[in-house]
């Protein structure tokens, strides 16, 4: 957090610019935080990440069921929101599904994080034949659709979780890689990375900590942008009935197994479709103002 | 500028074909024998070598890319291991109805959402402009099937029945002779590409409108109809047609899903189908399909881009 918060602070302010450092703007974070639509974006993924959080500890409390245990009555209203098609407890899967989702979807935009913002600060920062290479390497990633690519990944290697995860990471990979690029190839030309060069410091150790923090602002956008596309992915794989597999306990996966009786029980497929849906608008709204707090720093430098 | 669009032709078929041997490569990480499979557990070792050989197993490998490759030119797609039928034919009606529902769907977007797009960049700040705005980074967030739903949800079930949620066309006969059948495919379709359609819009629009030819076509009293038609909207066009040649790429993934919810008879529905049942050879030529229409629509997108913009025009090849 603290390499976020300094980030518009930058390294050419000298001693001598004591009045500027008054006015300097505050941190990306506190810009965000003062739209109000961010505010509204943090409440609504909150609320869906506290009841996927806490939901799964809640089970015996809250319905006595567990998401995979079934009583042979499917669509009855037994319960809150009654029974799906297996005749499982709705209430129970729908706490118990929302976790997994949450997780692969942070897993995966972890991992699309961290091969693209190496391999776009490697590109933008070594250029030639590396910056090519990596740059050319995007385009045939991105020649074929997100999903059509998982598609084929699952093909071959089964609907399995770290199939999920490993294959939306490096779909996302090119895209975040092409943004960190672009912005990092406006901070390496920068006086400090000259000096950290003189210093022979390790081409790592100058990536790491003259470039990244330079560049949080876009990274920190492009992050929110890849959670909310991850969760849609993993969400409509399972949808697809090609992501998490019977009987694991999966917002996607309910809404498909459920639809069939969207008129006799609508819990099953609304209780999921409703927590998504909050779940991706909440996190576009929190992006969608991060980009705008990223873009007023860039402006007031 | 003729040699940038050549070169980015020549860029794109080498992407294409790289492409192509990823995808090719993908089937030999398999386990098991795409023989064995069409054949079934009890198929003799006899029969099981004579189809090998016939589907050219015991060649090396490049060999059979080749064959592969030149098979996807001349419409040879391969057997399907599902049904053991030919490929091709599995898919030709197909490709013509998901045609039909991208189609369909761009026609509506495409308009809507630069007529969206302008109005709110017009009326900016006022309530028309907040609504279009927020209803459409709300529609931007939200995953395909979930709008799929929440239409099924609303018009042809809990709310009001008076739309069909399914697409079901009598054996020989097109979907498209069915027109209710297709409102909500279309519509999920058109919900989720027209809000980024609409935001490119209203910033182009919005920057546009700030300018000194515009102010300049005010001051000399220009109708503010015409100003926006005659000298705002040319402006807009270049940025804008790059994000509807994404969005329609993003088209040709996106019927997916959206096929697969209304049990629509196309492309990406056989494509779920055929990962369900780990059909490789139609998953393969699914594939090259969908990345064919992806790299065109990229390149037509680059192309109007580099014929737009006069910057380009001069520039020279970077």
């Amino acid at each position: 957090m603290s390499i976020i918060e300094s980030q518009p602070t930058t390294p050419e302010e000298s001693p001598g610019t004591v009045a500027r450092e008054v006015e300097t703007p505050p941190g990306l974070f506190r810009r965000m935080l003062r739209q109000k639509q961010a505010k509204i974006g943090i409440a609504m993924t909150g609320a869906v990440v506290l009841v996927a959080v806490i939901g799964p500890l809640l089970l015996p409390w809250a319905t006595g069921y567990t998401s995979t245990e079934f009583s042979g009555r499917p669509f009855q209203p037994d319960g809150v929101f009654g029974t799906d098609n297996l005749g499982r407890d709705i209430l129970s899967r729908f706490l118990d599904g929302g976790l997994r989702l949450l997780i692969y979807a942070a897993l995966a935009t972890g991992l699309g994080m961290i091969l693209g913002s190496a391999a776009g600060m490697l590109a933008a920062y070594q250029g030639g034949t590396l910056d090519s290479i990596i740059m050319r390497g995007n385009d045939v990633l991105l020649a074929l659709p997100q999903l059509v690519f998982a598609l084929l990944a699952i093909t071959v290697l089964g609907p399995q979780g770290w199939v999920l995860v490993t294959v939306i990471g490096i779909t996302h990979a090119p895209r975040i890689a092409r943004v960190t690029r672009s912005a990092a190839s406006a901070v390496i030309t920068e006086d400090f990375v000259r000096a950290a060069e003189m210093y022979a410091v390790p081409r790592w150790k100058i990536l790491a900590k003259d470039v990244l923090p330079n560049i949080t602002g876009p990274l920190m956008v492009e992050l929110g942008l890849r959670m909310t596309y991850s969760i849609a992915a993993i969400a409509s794989l399972s949808f697809l009935g090609l992501g998490l597999q019977p009987p694991t306990a999966g917002w996607g996966l309910m809404i498909n197994e459920n639809r069939i009786a969207l008129t006799v029980q609508p819990w099953g497929v609304i209780l999921p479709v409703l927590a998504i849906a909050v779940l991706t608008v909440g996190s576009n709204l929190i992006t969608d103002s991060l980009a705008r707090a990223s873009a007023t720093v860039e402006e007031s430098k | 500028m003729m040699s940038m669009i050549l070169r980015r032709l020549a860029i794109s078929l080498v992407i294409l074909l790289v492409v192509s041997m990823l995808v090719f490569v993908a089937t030999l990480l398999l386990p098991g024998d795409p023989a064995q499979a069409i054949l079934g557990q009890q198929a003799t070792p006899e029969r099981l070598a004579a189809l090998r050989e016939q589907m050219d197993l015991n060649d090396p490998v490049w060999q059979r890319y080749l064959t592969w490759l030149g098979g996807l030119f001349v419409g040879d797609f391969g057997v399907s291991a599902a049904s053991g039928g030919s490929v091709g034919e599995l898919l030709g009606e197909r490709i013509a109805a998901s045609l039909v529902l991208m189609g369909a769907a761009a026609l509506i977007s495409v308009p809507a959402g630069v007529v969206v797009g302008t109005y709110s960049a017009i009326r900016r700040g006022k309530a028309g402009d907040h609504a279009a705005t927020g209803i459409s980074l709300v529609l931007a967030a939200l995953p395909e099937f979930v709008i799929g739903i929440a239409l099924v949800t609303v018009f042809s079930t809990t709310v009001f029945s008076i739309l069909p949620s399914v697409t079901m066309a009598p054996p020989g006969e097109n979907v498209w002779d069915y027109p209710a059948q297709l409102i909500l495919p279309v519509l999920t379709l058109v919900l989720v590409v027209m809000p980024y359609i609409i935001r490119m819009m209203r910033a182009t629009m919005i920057e546009v409108l700030d300018s000194g030819h515009v102010e300049m076509a005010r001051l000399k009293g220009v109708p503010e109809r015409q100003v926006i038609l005659r000298h705002a909207l040319p402006h807009a066009v270049a940025p804008v047609a790059q994000v509807v040649a994404i969005q329609l790429a993003w088209l040709a993934g996106g019927i997916v899903v959206v096929e697969f919810l209304f049990r629509y008879p196309g492309v990406g529905q056989a494509l779920v189908d055929a990962v369900t049942n780990r059909d490789v050879q139609v998953v393969q030529a699914l594939s090259m399909l969908i990345a064919v229409l992806y790299i065109v629509v990229n390149l037509l997108a680059d192309v109007v881009g580099i014929l737009t913009n006069p910057k380009l025009r001069t520039e020279g090849a970077r």
